[in-house]
């Protein structure tokens, strides 16, 4: 579902344009407002819809599935540290989220990893991936699935 | 230079009756520039058309001490003190402006129609030099360094678009103007006559452009600062999830950062 900008509300502070990851949100030549410029390359992030402090940004359904009268609109509020999402669909119901912004600073809630100790030979040829399976969490290794998969259903 | 009328100067070679003229052309050219906009874009019809659809959605009616409350508030944060703009930079600089362009274009018309042959009381002229000078201060620090198409999507300053034709012409007229006044004061007739062709030039673009520019912003602006306003309070946001409360605090919260990546 990509995403639209409603122009009322929509001030031109660029934040949407600074994040897109897919660098599709742009500052409009006409209005210097932000659009959207390319809908079908947007990743659904959602990045640019959290990000906009003026609650300008929403998703727009593809026609074949969330065709009119649906909306999804998310409140971010860092001061409080939470992230509420209002999903309306179609026939008039709601639901609501409501998360912890789980960001977390570089070296202090994120491991600084440069200052880890660099992986021997064996490690850099493995299949696991850097400090796998530690960082998992899971003592003795991966976890491997019990007893044989039923037929027809894959894992 | 500060403390004289320029246009009670020129009345050498232009009648006061001509410059008023002018005036009232101008007044007329943005009023009529702002309803065409308002028709072509449809955002009459849009703005109305919302407002329904939040009416169909609100939780709560408001009654008129409400809306009234909401109007002044509008007024007093939205309107007055720029309260849009998240960004600090932005707000002082939209405010410098504003205000500036206020005062020089107030004190343009009455020292226009009340004082093009009588003295005029000096501090006329000093409001209008000081709306000029904060019109430039603002304009042209918003231009080189607070525009967004040169803060976040990183294009050069010289880089112009139709977006700014506003501010372009805005600080033309504010720019050209102080300069004619000050070549005036210096006795420099024929530099002087040029600058004012030149103010005159981006004054009437700047008027009489309103279709193409975003000139009309000061007045629709307000009224989706309203709306906005209206839609919080009778409950309906804007289809927007109300304010978390469960949990109301989550960890420290977070600091945004400001949009300089590129």
């Amino acid at each position: 579902m990509p995403t639209f900008v409603y122009m009322t509300r929509c001030d031109g502070c660029g934040h949407c344009v600074d994040i897109c990851p897919s660098d599709i949100m742009h500052i409009d030549k006409t209005l210097r407002r932000a659009t959207n410029i390319e809908p079908n390359m947007c990743w659904e992030c959602y990045s640019c819809v959290k990000a906009c402090p003026q609650n300008a940004i929403d998703v727009r359904g593809y026609a074949d599935f969330a065709p009119l009268g649906h909306s999804v609109r998310v409140l971010r509020e860092e001061e409080k540290g939470t992230i509420s999402w209002k999903i309306k669909f179609r026939d008039g119901r709601e639901k609501n989220f409501l998360s912890p912004i789980t960001t977390k600073k570089w070296g202090e809630g994120i491991e600084d990893l440069a200052s880890l100790p660099v992986p021997d030979e064996e490690a850099l040829n493995s299949q696991l991936l850097c400090y796998e399976p530690d960082v998992l969490g899971y003592e003795g290794g991966l976890r491997e699935l019990p007893g044989e998969l039923k037929q027809g259903v894959y894992y | 230079m500060f403390t004289i009328n320029p246009f009670s100067e020129l009345t050498g070679f232009i009648s006061p009756i001509a410059m008023q003229v002018y005036v009232i052309t101008m007044v007329i050219l943005v009023v009529g520039g702002t309803l065409l906009d308002t028709v072509h874009k449809k955002s009459a019809k849009y703005f109305f058309l919302n407002a329904e659809k939040a009416k169909a959605a609100a939780t709560k009616s408001l009654s008129g001490g409400e809306k009234a409350s909401i109007a002044f508030k509008t007024v007093a944060e939205d309107v007055l003190t720029s309260g849009e703009f998240c960004n600090p930079r932005r707000r002082v600089a939209h405010l410098l402006t504003m205000y500036g362009f206020i005062l020089f274009a107030a004190t343009t018309a009455i020292m226009i129609f009340g004082y093009t042959d009588s003295a005029t009381p000096a501090i006329l002229p000093l409001l209008w030099h000081a709306g000029a000078l904060m019109l430039c201060v603002g304009g042209y620090w918003f231009w080189f360094f607070i525009r967004v198409d040169v803060a976040a999507e990183g294009n050069p300053w010289y880089r112009v678009v139709r977006a700014d034709l506003f501010i372009l012409s805005l600080l033309a007229t504010a720019t050209f103007g102080l300069i004619w006044s000050a070549l005036q004061a210096a006795g420099a007739a024929g530099w002087s006559t040029l600058f004012f062709g030149l103010f005159i030039f981006a004054s009437t673009v700047l008027f009489g452009g309103v279709l193409w520019s975003k000139f009309a912003h000061m007045f629709f602006k307000p009224a989706a600062a309203y709306q906005k306003r209206v839609a919080e309070a009778d409950g309906s946001r804007d289809g927007l999830p109300a304010p978390a409360d469960q949990p109301e605090q989550f960890g420290p919260g977070i600091k945004r950062l400001l949009p300089k990546n590129y």
